[in-house]
Formats: C-alpha cells, structure tokens, sequence
C-alpha cells in the first residue's frame, strides 16, 4: 500500500493550481480496471476529482513528459514524481533537456509498483486488486478472491530498489527515504558466472522473442534524440522488423551502450516489453562495469555529474584486463 | 458433430501432425505463443497467446523476390514456393474474425499472392472460450466467443473436445480423423454455449457498442478535439500495431549484401515517425495524427470500405500490451460520448 | 566446383595518426601480416562507433581490432583515452552476451611500430581463425 493516499496528492494539486503556482498537472488517469493507468495531463480541480488516480499501478515514469510539456507556453507544470523517477529527471536536466524553471516537482513516496504481468500470471480474469499492506487480494471472475504476499507482485526493479530517496524536488510529501543497497546486480553477476554458450543460449532465447515495437526506447528517459539512428533511413541500419536474428541484437546492444553511463536504471525497458524481455539487464551490466572499473556512479544522483563514459583516467583498465576480472576467483 | 476425451487430445494432435504441420499455442515463459506441435507439447490453457496468429499468413518479415546485377543485366530471382498444408487448433473467436478482416485487404485485387499461398493452405481449428476476460471485447464487434467461425470449430468442456466442421476444407480434416473421434449429439456443446455466453454479458466491456462509428464518420470524428488529450501520453511505439491482429501495413525494403539485393517486407506502424515517408516528409506531422490515424482506420476507415465490417476485433491485446494504456476502448467511450 | 579454404575476415580499424602509419611501416620494411586483415582507416581510435564494429560483424567480418596511438601519444590529445573506455564497455557486453571475447581486440600501435603491428595483426587472425566462422553475431542475408 502506499504511504500516502490519492487525497492528498489531489488536495496538493488543485492548491497549487488556485494559487497559480502551476497552471497544469502532470500525473495519472483512472483507466478501465483499475492497474490501466494512464500518464495524463489535468488543467482543472474538477478534472482531478474525476480522473487522477494514485496507487499500486502509478508506474509510468512521468519525467519524460516534460520535454513536451515545458516548451509549452505558459506557467509552471506540475509533476508528481516517485524516488525513481527523480533521477531520471536529474538526468534529463544534466543533458539540458529541458527548463527546470518551468517545472515544480513535487516528490511522492513510493511502495513499489506492482506487476500487471504478475498479478495475471497469478490469475485470469481480474475483476478487481485491493492492496492490504502486507498482502494484495486479487478478486477474479472465476475463481474467486486470491490473497498472495505483496512483494510476490512487484516486479525486480521494486524487489531491488535502489533509492527510496528524492534526488529533486520543490515540495516532498510524506516522509524522505534513503538509498538503498540493493542485490540489483546479483542477476547481472549469475549471468557473468555462467560459460559462454550458456550466455549466448540465454540471450538469444530473450532477444529472438523481440518484435521491434520500439516501446522499451520510446520510454526511456534516457532516449531522448530528436531522431533516433534506428529510424533515421540515411543512417544505414534503419530497421523496422526482426529480418534476421542479428538485427535485434544489433538494436539491442546499441541502444543499450547509447544510454550507457546515462541509464538511471528506472526499469522502465523492462516493464513496458511486450514480450517480457528483461532488458533491464543489459543497461545494468554497463552499470556494473562502471562501477567496478571506474569508481561508484549513478546517473541522475546529482545535475551535472560526469557520466562514465564521457570521462576518463590515464590509468583506466584495458578491455583485456576488465574482462579477465574476477576469473581467478570464479 | 465429433468428440473425443480430453484425455486423448495428444492422440488427435499426433493424428492431424501425421498428416500437416500443426501450430497450437504453448505456454511459454512470456506468455503463450503458437508453436508447431510435436510429441510432448502441451497445449496451453492461455485465454490467447501474447502474439496474434496473423503471423502465420502475413509474417512479420518476409522475403519477397532477390535481384542480381551484372553490367547493365538485372536477374530478378523468384523465390517463392507453394506453402505445405498446416493446421492452427485454438485460434479463438477474435483472431479467426482477423483473418477475415486481413483477407480483405490481401484477397481482393490485386491479389497478394504471398498472402494468398499461406492462406489457402491453412487450415482454422477454432476454440471457443470459456473463460473470456476482463479485457474481451469481441461483442462490441458482433463475434461470439461462445460460437466462433472457423474451419472446424472446437468447444472444450472438462471432459471432452467437439469438433465441428464449417467448411469443406475443415470436413475434409475431421473426416480423416474418424477414427479416433466420435460421433455425438450438441447437447453438451449448446449448455458450454449458454454458460459462455452468461460469462461474456458480465464482463466489464460488455455494454461498450460500436454503434457511434462505423460507415460516414469521417467528418464527425476526424477534427474532434479529444483526439489531442487521448494521444498526448502515446510514446509512439508500435506496441499496439504489432500484437494487434489487423494490423496489416507493411514496408517494402531492400537489402543489399553486395552480391545480390533482398527485396522483402515487414510490419510497419502507422505510429512511428517514420511511417509512410516520401521525399516530402510524413504526412502526419505529429503524433496526434498519428494515432487518430490508426483509430481512424479500425473504426471508421475499414467499415466504410468493406461494407461496415469493423477492423478491431475486440481481442484486448493492446489493453494488455500499451506501455501507457491508452487504447480503442479509452477511444471509443471519449470519442462516443458515454466516458 | 573449387571448394575454397576457410579464411577469416578481420576488419581492422586504426587511426591515422599512429597505427595506420605503423601499418605502411610494416609494409615498407616487408614484413608480412595475415591478407585476411582488411584496414579501414579512421581518423583517430575515438571515431570508432560500436555501431561499426557490429556492422562489420553483420556484413561478415569474423573478428574486429582496433588500432589507435599509445594512450598519452593521441593526436587529439584524449581521443584513444575515450575510446578505450567504450571499447570495454562494449566488447564486456558482447562477452555478456556470450559473443567469443577473441573476436574483438584493442591494441596500442605507433607508426614506429611497423613489426609490432605486423606482430599483432597475425596474432589476432591465428586466433580468430581458431575460432572459426562467427555464428553468433552473423547475419544470414550477409552470407557469403
């Protein structure tokens, strides 16, 4: 359950619009079954009555949104921002993506989101989720009301949080978090232990399934080019289908060393594949890397960091020597 | 009408994988998907599988001829062969009514005969569904879930599989097959009808109609001003397009590898950037066009031209699938009026 | 119909400045290298975008090296610094994908170093030869 309740995020709303402080809200819309939610923006009190919604399903990282919004005209836009999000809106503002004037952020505590994914996997034919707390209870159309433990629903970018902390924001409501030590890097580590083939055996499985859709860039806070390579027709890779297995991979891996060092691991990609790819392991395998080879960095933490991979020490490790790491003790 | 236990269905896929391919949907760890049967796989209790079927007659990449060039000769390489019979079992109400939609388009002349190859030696093995969910909307289209079309049409009880063919080809199918089936009345097949049926009025989409859209709408909706509020959350990825069973634009592309040019087509997606793009740019500037676009074309388009036929089937895959949720029930009901 | 020995392709990119002189070094001084190596030259090591090595894998290539000034001898001053921080990210990503971490290379080459690139080119085509045919990241419209 979330800490704090829809009543207070449209109280804080509709305050900030009669005072003028803002003259639009960024935030969610109400969909048809209650985890359909959609980004919206809301320019009266009357309208957030009726359709803003905040809860278990609020996933969509709204930061992106701002580009669009601040080169509208008029006052400031205000956006409701979870701890995650906060760092890719950092990160759009490190890469001066946008006016941080124009915004007023106010920052919201977060619970975890929970999985559509998994709460059909548990069931078929939802007719309703309440969140109790500690327990979720799933009424379906068939086979009656199903109670399972929360964290069995929250997908691996809530399981292994990585902040619970705002890194921006004008207003916080709720409590502050800390950052976390999450174990978001084990799957990435049980992957680099196993042999090659296996590697290439468990990729190939997760990539061929990719139908091109575009979902995981388009949502990426990170992926913010006017035009992107892979649908630029002069840049000579522009693809549009999976012709062949390499074009996936291909798309893959570029897309995940574009956002390199600029990823804020919001695990956005992951969420909204329509094939249920994990691509969240590929930009966390960069971030890994960085890590270790280049001293701790997370993008977003802080406007204005140097990403890794704009940077560079004269002593930095050779590709031959950052891939033997850590074989003598494999 | 046939029937066989269910605890023979094996011995009914082994009979029909005897004869043709047979592609039936599996469950999967992303979710259900046709796969081609062979001793061991199991058939998945999935409503429907991740991906629509209509891969199985307009791939989502296809080759389509190769060239060679020598000097000033050019060497057009066909490389099309007759398609082998194959079967699909389980392709439930929706998706078979897709067929009929992408037949319009592929079918009529000029005739596509890449499409025409897979299609006419497909076989449908339908199922009806006794378990539809909250994102089934098939009704507001006129497809019954409890009676699909097909070539032989398939109801599943807890103790057996009917079979009943349609169409010549289907009879043809299920005549080969009997001797592991038998013959029965419809008793059990009309009491599974009238509890589908029960089911399918009390889901949540049930009341949503079509009756807004359809034949002489273009004025109506085309500079409605919703359209710009329903489109500003869409990331204008082609989610929806690409597990949408209608969905039927393509693009022709070549690739050259240097000795010879492939020509083939893929999918393509009328809410990508890049859609349609002449030397005079994309006609639809922005993303609000987009979308009405393909909103346009489900609900208003398609019906217009195909004699009112609509070309949403009401399978609920994008309600699933939209990274945003935002979709053509959202659209109907603003557009409609009844939000 | 002749039945042709398998040869691995190599696409070698080097910069200018340094390793494409030390390419002509080679070649001035007759020291043989491996003709399966085919040399793009680039402006500086730094040019090299991920983007082409996967293309020369796609197109047929069956291992891709890069060959760019000793780190502190950059024309550009910090140009083969960067690259060599790419360079491991990808070719450590490649690896995670299970690609062979052979068929990718980074090596350090002055345009004094006519025997060390000749040296260098031989060694990595004797090893990417071992390998065989690269399947992994192969494009089967590409196909020889």
């Amino acid at each position: 359950m979330q800490a704090i309740t829809r009543e207070v995020l449209t109280a804080k709303a509709a305050a900030l619009l009669s005072d003028g402080t803002v003259d639009r809200v960024l935030g969610w819309k109400k969909g048809e079954f209650g985890y359909d939610v959609t980004p919206g923006v809301f320019i009266d009190a009357q309208q957030i009555e009726k359709d803003f919604e905040w809860g278990d399903f609020c996933a969509p990282n709204l930061s992106k949104y701002l580009l669009a919004e601040t080169k509208k005209t008029g006052a400031k836009v205000l956006v409701f921002l979870k701890p995650c999000d906060t760092y890719s809106f950092n990160q759009l503002l490190t890469e001066h993506r946008f006016d941080r004037e124009k915004v007023y952020v106010v920052g919201i505590p977060c619970e975890g989101m929970l999985s559509e994914n998994l709460i059909k996997a548990k069931a078929e034919g939802i007719a309703s989720v309440t969140d109790n707390g500690d327990t979720v209870t799933i009424a379906t159309l068939y086979d009656g009301d199903i109670t399972v433990p929360r964290n069995e629903l929250l997908p691996d970018r809530c399981i292994n949080c990585k902040s619970k902390k705002h890194v921006a924001y004008d207003e916080l409501l709720g409590d502050e978090g800390e950052v976390i030590d999450s174990a978001r890097f084990d799957e990435v580590e049980r992957i680099e232990k196993m042999t090659p083939d296996e590697r290439f055996e468990f990729w190939q499985g997760e990539l061929s399934r990719c139908i091109r859709c575009n979902a995981c860039r388009d949502v990426c806070p990170a992926c913010t080019c006017e035009k992107c390579v892979f649908d630029n027709p002069k840049s000579g890779i522009e693809s549009k289908a999976p012709s062949d297995s390499f074009e996936e991979k291909m798309f893959h891996i570029i897309r995940a060393f574009h956002v390199a060092g600029r990823c804020t691991d919001c695990g956005e990609c992951s969420r909204v594949c329509p094939q249920n790819i994990p691509l969240h392991l590929l930009n966390r395998k960069f971030i890994k890397d960085f890590d270790d080879l280049y001293g701790e960095y997370q993008a977003g933490e802080e406007v204005g960091s140097r990403a890794p991979l704009v940077n560079f020490d004269f002593d930095d490790a050779e590709p031959a020597e950052a891939m033997e790491r850590g074989e003598g003790d494999a | 009408m046939r029937k066989i236990a269910i605890t023979k269905l094996n011995d009914l896929f082994a009979a029909i994988a005897a004869q043709q391919s047979l592609y039936l949907p599996v469950d999967t760890a992303a979710g259900a998907k046709f796969e081609q049967w062979s001793d061991g796989v199991q058939l998945s209790d999935a409503l429907n599988t991740v991906r629509s079927p209509k891969d199985f007659f307009f791939p989502q990449s296809e080759d389509l001829m190769k060239f060679k060039t020598e000097g000033k000769k050019i060497e057009i390489i066909d490389i099309r062969d007759e398609h082998e019979d194959f079967v699909i079992f389980g392709v439930r109400a929706c998706d078979v009514r897709a067929f009929a939609v992408l037949d319009n388009v592929f079918l009529s002349d000029p005739v596509d005969t890449y499409y025409k190859n897979r299609r006419d030696h497909g076989v449908i093995m339908s199922m009806a569904c006794n378990k539809p969910v909250e994102t089934c909307f098939c009704g507001t289209f006129d497809i019954d879930a409890a009676d699909p079309e097909g070539d032989i049409v398939c109801h599943k009880t807890d103790d057996a599989l009917y079979l009943d063919a349609k169409t010549d080809k289907g009879a043809a199918l299920l005549e080969s097959l009997s001797a592991i089936t038998e013959d029965c009345d419809n008793s059990a097949v009309e009491a599974q009808k009238s509890l589908i049926k029960e089911r399918l009025s009390k889901l949540p989409l049930a009341t949503l109609t079509k009756d807004a859209f359809g034949e002489d709408k273009t004025q109506k909706y085309f500079d409605a001003p919703e359209w710009k509020e329903l489109s500003e959350a869409c990331l204008g990825c082609g989610t929806c397009t690409f597990v949408c069973p209608t969905c039927q634009c393509y693009d022709i592309r070549d690739l050259d590898n240097g000795r010879e040019v492939l020509r083939y087509r893929c999918w393509d997606s009328c809410m990508y950037s890049e859609f349609t793009k002449m030397s005079a740019g994309q006609p639809r500037l922005t993303q609000v066009e987009r979308f009405r676009q393909r909103f346009m074309h489900k609900l208003v388009y398609y019906p217009e031209r195909y004699g009112g036929l609509f070309s949403c089937v009401g399978c609920g895959r994008c309600l699933a699938k939209c990274p945003i949720r935002m979709n053509i029930v959202k659209v109907m009901k603003k557009l409609g009026g009844n939000d | 119909m002749q039945v042709n020995e398998y040869r691995p392709l190599i696409v070698a990119f080097c910069c200018n400045w340094c390793s494409y002189a030390g390419a002509d070094l080679a070649g001035s001084n007759r020291l043989a290298y491996s003709a399966d190596v085919k040399i793009i030259r680039v402006p500086c090591s730094c040019r090299v975008n991920p983007m082409f090595i996967l293309r020369a894998f796609q197109r047929g290539a069956d291992g891709v090296i890069i060959c760019g000034c000793h780190p502190g001898d950059c024309h550009y001053t910090s140009g083969n610094y960067y690259a060599r921080r790419r360079m491991t990210a990808l070719f450590s990503m490649l690896d995670y994908l299970g690609i062979e971490r052979e068929r990718t290379r980074l090596e350090w080459v002055s345009a004094a170093e006519g025997a060390k690139f000749a040296a260098t080119m031989n060694d990595f085509a004797e090893k990417v030869a071992a390998l065989g045919e690269n399947k992994r990241l192969e494009d089967l419209r590409c196909k020889r």
